[in-house]
């Protein structure tokens, strides 16, 4: 029993230091691609990890006017986005804390980690970082309640809003292809892509202070702040593919009891599909231009109304499967 | 306001020196009836600048392909002001008012425009006050003078309520150079350097102004094959920096596959243009009496080939623009300049021809070679970032279908002419950039020297229109109207 209690706790110890190992990487890959779809030689694809040790080696300038939320939200914005990271099953569906690895928790621990950096952003009172928070809240005012609607969905199809749960379900029931689910996965993807400041809600790289929205709200952060802001941007990218892939595509995942060896395959399986997603995502990126500020909302929308009618026919449809 | 005059009506049938422009001096009131015609579109102004104890204006009438320099004594440095008038000529004045303390009589707006106060001795200036903005709910967002990527400074002053810009006002000026103090009392080879490097993406637009110049002054004649290779040169110039815009435009909107591919095509350019004239940019490859690099008949079948990579290039984007809704959805609507104040203006190049404005200084005042070469002049009516980016589009055929036709003309002989011994005079000229019309004007002395050169670029009128066309739209659409507008 101890020795057990060990294993699972590595087990988990693992999963949330690979996630943390892995997320640059994932960076690196979409940036790679896209790269070369430009047909340019791109960075290196380690090239993530380089600059987060570079900023962590830098000093940080904190403005004059910047109060205690701006210096001390970086870490909690990290933290908050590391163990929502981590609560999301990677490899293996019975981990320790799977009981906590709950959809709502999730919604909840990213929810604190935006706030949190919108209040930080405008906290020195520049111009900027202003116009960056409103434009991130009136996104996220869209995204969180679709997010909410997708967790419903997937609630009543599994019975529980457990992520290990519902991974468990889709495992046992691989081949049950329903309406409401392509709905879900639908909006879900637009979840994703709006909430990691991704083509065509936000442009990750641009250099155009007034396009910006999460550039333009971490525009103040220097040195170790930035690199704890952009650590967390890059496992927020992970545990978006993460839950996409756990959700619908859970193939592979090790079930609780597997062991090591069935860790191992799981872990494997986890990493490819994790590159694949983000070569898939260079891939978009290089071939749709943004949208203006505006439009935002419609697309945004569009992810809700999918939502809504996930739930719609899975309520509809519940007699039929049950 | 008082009565308008015509330039027409006062020009008469006085002929014009050989270089196009008739010269004359003018009086106080004409002076003013001349700046009350512009407003009122009777002609353009084309520029306006100080020449030691007096004032000049260039003004343009397009459709009777008119162009006159008209000269005003000024009392003391004072002389009535066209932009109490006439809008456009409000940061004209402003900045020779900076420069050489001329002092326009009512100038509606008496800010300095260049002096940022940091020039020796007149750094105890007031500070800069920004047009005040009343209204609820509007807020002001500070953008500049640095900017994020690696771009010429210019502070932007936002007034926006929420995302919506209720206006827009621009400081620029950081970078001045003095190049007109720098050109005064220099031999004209030594000038020639330092005009092609006013604005270094139209180099060639500007040497070539200014080799006109010099040339009607002196009564110098380039050989032929040499005019026909400055406008070689010149095309290429508008075929890279027309394709750089649009890749721009695109990158912007974040179409970053776009950006790529124009950026391929425009170093293929680069490269052939260094290969044939042995500078990339073509910097002082044209020189008062002719040009000063050869053309080689491999550098004539590295054009050719370059073309056919440039149609190809050309005929792509267009289609994938085409069947791109993603991208039309940002610059369709996007940043609308009116035709009214296009013509108020007169602004030249796309920003112009975009909302209709029909000149082209190739073809309004065509001068060799575009005298005698087929093309055609073509305008938008949207006026917007579309329209700005499809005008591109069209003079790159344009300049595609130009330049096998001067290349098939191109015979042997001499490059460069010998200097005639003539005192000295003046002499003006107008050469189209890829942006728009440059206007070069320059005084030689008696001893040779130059006495003065002023040089207009087409920005002067462009700027102010984008504080137009960015009223309404939303604030982060601003860098992509910026982009389409690229101006100097």
């Amino acid at each position: 029993m101890t020795r057990d209690l060990v294993v699972q706790f590595l087990a988990q110890g693992a999963q949330m230091t690979f996630v943390l190992l892995v997320a640059p990487l994932a960076v690196g890959v979409v940036r790679k691609v896209k790269a070369l779809l430009m047909r340019r030689q791109g960075p290196p694809l380690v090239q993530a990890y380089r600059d987060l040790a570079k900023l962590l080696r830098k000093e940080s300038v904190i403005a004059g006017s910047a109060s205690w939320l701006f210096r001390t939200a970086p870490y909690l914005i990290f933290a908050l986005t590391w163990v929502a990271a981590a609560l999301v099953p990677s490899f293996a569906s019975g981990l320790m804390f799977n009981w906590a690895a709950d959809v709502v928790a999730l919604v909840a621990l990213l929810g604190a980690a935006r706030a949190l950096l919108a209040l930080a952003g405008m906290d020195v009172g520049t111009s900027f970082g202003g116009i960056g928070s409103s434009r991130e809240m009136m996104i996220a005012t869209l995204a969180e309640p679709a997010m909410m609607l997708i967790v419903l969905t997937l609630a009543i199809a599994a019975g529980t809003t457990r992520l290990a749960g519902v991974a468990d379900y889709f495992i046992a029931e691989p081949f049950a292809v329903r309406v409401s689910l392509a709905l879900s996965l639908i909006s879900l993807i637009i979840v994703a892509l709006a909430e990691n400041a991704r083509i065509p809600v936000d442009n990750p790289v641009t250099h155009l202070e007034l396009t910006m929205v999460h550039e333009a709200m971490v525009l103040e952060y220097s040195g170790r702040h930035l690199a704890l802001i952009e650590a967390a941007s890059h496992l927020k990218l992970v545990l978006y593919i993460s839950l996409l892939v756990c959700l619908f595509a859970p193939f592979g995942m090790a079930p609780a009891t597997a062991g090591v060896g069935g860790w191992a395959i799981g872990l494997a399986a986890w990493t490819a599909k994790l590159l694949f997603c983000a070569a898939l995502l260079g891939v978009w990126e290089v071939s749709i231009a943004k949208m203006r500020v505006f439009r935002l909302p419609d697309f945004v929308g569009i992810a809700f109304v999918f939502g809504f009618l996930a739930i719609l026919l899975a309520f509809l449809t519940r007699g039929v499967f049950e | 306001m008082s009565a308008e005059l015509a330039l027409a009506d006062l020009l008469g049938d006085r002929p014009a020196a050989a270089d196009g422009y008739v010269r004359l001096a003018v009086d106080g009131g004409t002076w003013k009836a001349l700046a009350v015609g512009c407003a009122k579109g009777l002609q353009e102004l084309s520029a306006l600048w100080a020449d030691g104890p007096v004032m000049r204006m260039a003004l343009n009438d397009v459709p009777r392909a008119l162009r006159a320099i008209v000269t005003l004594e000024t009392d003391a440095g004072r002389y009535p002001s066209v932009a109490a008038c006439h809008a456009p000529a409000l940061r004209l004045e402003r900045a020779m008012r900076d420069l050489y303390g001329v002092e326009p009589v009512d100038l509606p707006d008496t800010r300095p425009w260049l002096d940022h106060g940091q020039w020796p001795g007149r750094q105890a200036n007031a500070p800069y006050d920004f047009l005040p903005v009343e209204g609820e709910g509007l807020h002001q967002i500070p953008v500049g003078p640095v900017h994020a990527g690696i771009i010429e400074p210019g502070h932007f002053r936002f007034t926006a309520n929420g995302e919506t810009v209720v206006r827009l006002e621009e400081r620029l000026g950081y970078v001045h150079k003095g190049v007109e103090g720098l050109m005064a009392g220099v031999f004209v080879e030594q000038a020639a350097r330092i005009v092609g490097r006013i604005s270094g993406d139209s180099t060639v637009a500007y040497a070539w102004a200014f080799a006109r110049a010099v040339e009607s002054a002196l009564g110098w004649t380039p050989p032929p094959r040499a005019v026909l290779l400055r406008a070689v040169m010149a095309e290429l110039e508008r075929l890279s920096h027309h394709i750089n815009d649009v890749g721009a435009i695109c990158n912007d909107a974040s179409v970053i596959a776009f950006h790529a591919r124009c950026t391929l095509q425009r170093e293929d350019l680069l490269a052939v243009a260094n290969a044939c004239f042995g500078h990339r940019l073509m910097m002082d490859c044209i020189v008062p009496g002719g040009v000063a690099a050869e053309l080689t008949p491999e550098g004539v079948g590295r054009i050719r080939g370059l073309l056919s990579r440039f149609e190809e290039t050309r005929a792509e984007m267009l289609r994938v623009y085409d069947s791109m809704p993603s991208l039309q959805d940002r610059t369709v609507t996007t940043g609308i300049v009116s035709p009214e104040l296009v013509r108020q203006y007169a602004a030249g190049g796309f920003v112009g021809r975009a909302s209709g404005r029909a000149f082209d200084a190739r073809k309004s005042f065509a001068s060799a070679p575009y005298d005698s070469i087929d093309f055609d002049l073509k305008t938008r009516t949207g006026g917007d970032v579309d329209a700005r980016l499809m005008v591109r589009m069209d003079e790159i055929a344009e300049s595609l279908r130009i330049l096998p036709q001067i290349l098939g003309r191109l015979a042997a002989g001499e490059i460069r002419s010998d200097r005639p011994a003539s005192a000295g005079g003046e002499g003006a000229a107008l050469v189209e950039a890829f942006r728009g019309d440059v206007f070069v004007s320059v005084r030689i002395g008696a001893d040779g020297q130059l006495a003065r050169v002023h040089a207009r670029d087409a920005s002067w009128f462009q700027w102010p229109l984008l504080e137009a066309a960015i009223e309404g739209n939303i604030v982060a659409d601003f860098p992509l109207c910026n982009k389409s507008f690229n101006c100097s």
